[in-house]
């Protein structure tokens, strides 16, 4: 089983992770390919349960449209660790579409990433098979300098030292 | 020279503890061998031919000389007693155990070095002419902006997982650019406009590698305090849609190609919008913090001229000979800038022993204020030097090996490791350049051909920059042997230009001949005062082809 971490705690996953082809339960928390969302924004609105949705990697923020603030969770999937769209996709999301909600990492993602990935913004990781979330959480912050802004600092280092 | 403050030591300590619980973990079968790749790469740690390859940052080729005293300890004690200088103002030690890696770190964090961002697909460090701050002609001193980059782009959070690498160069000579910014996936060219204001025009787009680019203007001037978000708007632009299908296509020359510039400029223009005055825009505070760090060394008021100099060079033509090619005029009277040529015969290109770091250590702070830069030349540059010290400067420069005088001619090779060391490469390169700078033995025939870049690379992934030589080697497998193709008219200045391939291709023993053969072709062709490269744009390369191919 993948393990779960939500803002910095384990946690355990409710959503199902829909394809296409799968119909969308009226019940339950599901997490809903990209072009499924934006089909059936209403109805998915209507539904009992929570709903997310799944974005690949080449889908970009540009893509998307006010309707993400309906989202309960937006998952960004990195097919591979070393696909790094997915670092500004997030970033966009939080800076540009001012998206408040839960932003999942899902898919390939490395331990020795999470602290990056925590930093433009992504708040969950669901971790790939056999990566113990407990580890994960101890290495969350292997730096604690950040020189430049990102989500986690919109301030740069030199900004916050000058009006220290 | 830029100084830590307690933020920066920090986060290279922090490092440190980072690679050593990252290198536990894989050696303890926690972490897998692709996994750890990317992290070890980003700590400049490459898996080599023979033994791991670790680079060593040199932030825009700045070294102190307790740096380079520190390397030399590192090179005895963890290596086999030398490093090499690469052509990115990195230094490489060949032979570390894995196992030692963190340690070696643990010790360059005690002089303010570091590993990070030496390798990978992430931003890398950002290089400068070796002469910033002491040329006449340069706008301003160039390095305290590649600190503001260095520390922008260091983890970068976004960043770290680019297509590919991304390398970022500067210049603020008005009349050169040693730093070759326009074959840089960024270039920043230092300018003023027609008010007076300072600013930068940004190239991006330019690169070597098997798809040589010559970079294309993003921006004809951008403000100096945007500096950051400007470059920050071209790397988001590039991770979003640079490719990731082909490894090959994937850095950012050929998303400006496939784009087009206009398009890509659009899309730049239309992302720094939204960042352009955010908090990211520097202070006026925080550049003077920056240059504060490269303030003026107290000079002193000299005469421009010695009169013991002056009589040495009337004596030795050896003297005269290692002035009129390994120095450089300072804008301070008094002063010059020596460098000291790693290039001597016999050894490879850009290496440099242990006994030669602490020498060098030792020259820096007797006679240039205690500090030396790398050139990605692949040489040693002192660059405040009083001109009343040159004569003992020389000959402690040929104690050590340094005096070869022979900068800027064609033994003055730029060399990558070649398949000696490396793991990518299709043929060795050092043993080439070794055999050219033996059959150019005669100084006065070389320097007679005058200013001359001869750049040699073990495969194309260019790491010797052969497309910008003068004239250019790229070391290629033909069945599995060795074989050289020969390119002439690369240039890396502010002329920018790719070299054009004589033709197919020829084995290691020939290569010296056809190098004589373009220079005989060069002598023959050339006007008064006509460098090879002005030779090779006037006629072409259609009478070296018939000489060499006849």
């Amino acid at each position: 089983m993948p393990e779960l971490i939500v803002n910095r705690e384990i946690a355990t996953d409710t959503y199902r992770y829909l394809t296409e082809e799968d119909a969308v339960p009226a019940t339950g928390d599901v997490i809903v390919p990209l072009v499924v969302w934006q089909a059936q924004a209403d109805s998915l609105q209507a539904r009992d349960g929570r709903t997310g949705v799944w974005l690949a990697s080449d889908q970009l923020a540009e893509d998307l449209d006010e309707r993400i603030h309906q989202a309960d969770v937006v998952a960004i999937e990195f097919p591979k660790f070393v696909d790094g769209r997915g670092f500004s996709t997030a970033y966009l999301l939080r800076n540009r579409l001012n998206y408040q909600g839960e932003l999942r990492a899902i898919g390939d993602i490395l331990l020795d990433q999470l602290f990056y990935l925590q930093r433009v913004g992504f708040n969950a990781f669901l971790l790939p098979d056999g990566k113990p979330a407990a580890k994960g959480l101890e290495l969350l912050e292997p730096i604690s300098v950040r020189y430049q802004a990102s989500t986690d600092t919109p301030c740069p280092l030199f900004r916050q030292l000058e009006s220290a | 020279m830029y100084v830590y403050n307690d933020y920066d030591q920090q986060l290279v300590d922090d490092r440190v503890e980072q690679f050593r619980e990252q290198t536990r973990r894989y050696l303890a079968g926690d972490l897998e061998e692709a996994e750890f790749l990317p992290l070890r790469l980003q700590n400049g740690l490459y898996i080599q031919r023979h033994a791991p390859m670790l680079r060593i940052a040199i932030p825009y080729g700045m070294l102190a000389s307790n740096q380079l005293r520190k390397l030399a300890d590192i090179a005895d004690e963890y290596d086999r007693g030398y490093g090499h200088f690469s052509t990115r103002q990195n230094i490489q030690l060949n032979w570390p155990e894995l196992e030692r890696v963190p340690d070696i770190l643990a010790e360059l964090a005690k002089v303010e070095m570091h590993a990070i961002q030496t390798s990978g697909n992430c931003i890398r460090n950002t290089s400068t002419d070796q002469f910033a701050g002491v040329l006449a002609d340069e706008v301003v001193d160039p390095r305290p902006y590649c600190e503001l980059i260095r520390q922008w782009s260091t983890f970068h959070p976004e960043f770290a997982f680019l297509p590919r690498k991304f390398k970022i160069a500067v210049n603020s000579a008005a009349s050169t650019d040693r730093a070759a910014t326009r074959v840089h996936d960024i270039g920043v060219q230092i300018i003023r406009n027609d008010a007076g204001e300072l600013g930068y025009r940004v190239y991006a787009g330019g690169g070597l590698g098997r798809t040589p680019v010559i970079g294309e203007v993003v921006s004809e001037f951008v403000e100096e305090k945007h500096l950051l978000t400007y470059i920050e708007a071209i790397v988001r632009v590039y991770n979003q849609h640079g490719r990731r299908d082909n490894k090959f296509k994937a850095r950012i020359k050929i998303l400006v190609r496939a784009m087009g510039i206009e398009k890509f400029r659009a899309k730049v223009e239309a992302e720094w919008a939204h960042l352009k005055d955010n908090d990211s825009t520097l202070t006026g505070a925080e550049i003077e913090r920056m240059k504060a760090h490269f303030s003026e060394p107290n000079y002193e008021d000299l005469p421009a001229t010695d009169p013991a100099v002056e009589q040495l060079k009337a004596d030795s033509k050896g003297f005269r000979n290692w002035l009129e090619r390994n120095a450089t005029e300072h804008r301070v009277p008094g002063y010059t800038a020596i460098t000291l040529s790693l290039k001597k015969t016999g050894v490879a290109p850009g290496d440099i022993t242990s006994k030669q770091m602490r020498a060098a250590a030792d020259l820096a702070d007797r006679y240039s204020v205690g500090e030396a830069r790398v050139s990605h030349f692949q040489n040693l540059i002192l660059a405040d030097v009083r001109v009343s010290d040159l004569p003992a400067l020389w000959e402690e420069a040929k104690a050590n090996g340094f005096a070869t005088p022979n900068i800027g001619t064609l033994t003055d090779i730029i060399c990558c490791p070649g398949g000696d060391f490396c793991s990518l490469a299709n043929a060795k390169s050092i043993p080439i350049a070794e055999q050219i700078q033996r059959q150019f033995d005669d100084l006065d025939y070389v320097y007679d051909l005058g200013n001359l870049e001869l750049n040699i690379s073990g495969c194309m992934n260019a790491c010797g920059h052969h497309h910008v030589g003068n004239i250019g080697i790229l070391g290629v497998d033909k069945k599995g042997a060795e074989f050289y193709q020969i390119s002439l008219g690369g240039d890396s200045g502010l002329d920018a230009s790719l070299g054009k391939i004589l033709g197919p291709s020829f084995n290691a023993e020939e290569v010296p001949s056809v190098i004589e053969k373009i220079i005989d072709v060069y002598v023959k062709e050339r006007t008064e005062e006509e460098e090879f490269i002005d030779t090779v744009r006037r006629v072409g390369i259609k009478p070296f082809k018939e000489q060499v191919y006849a």
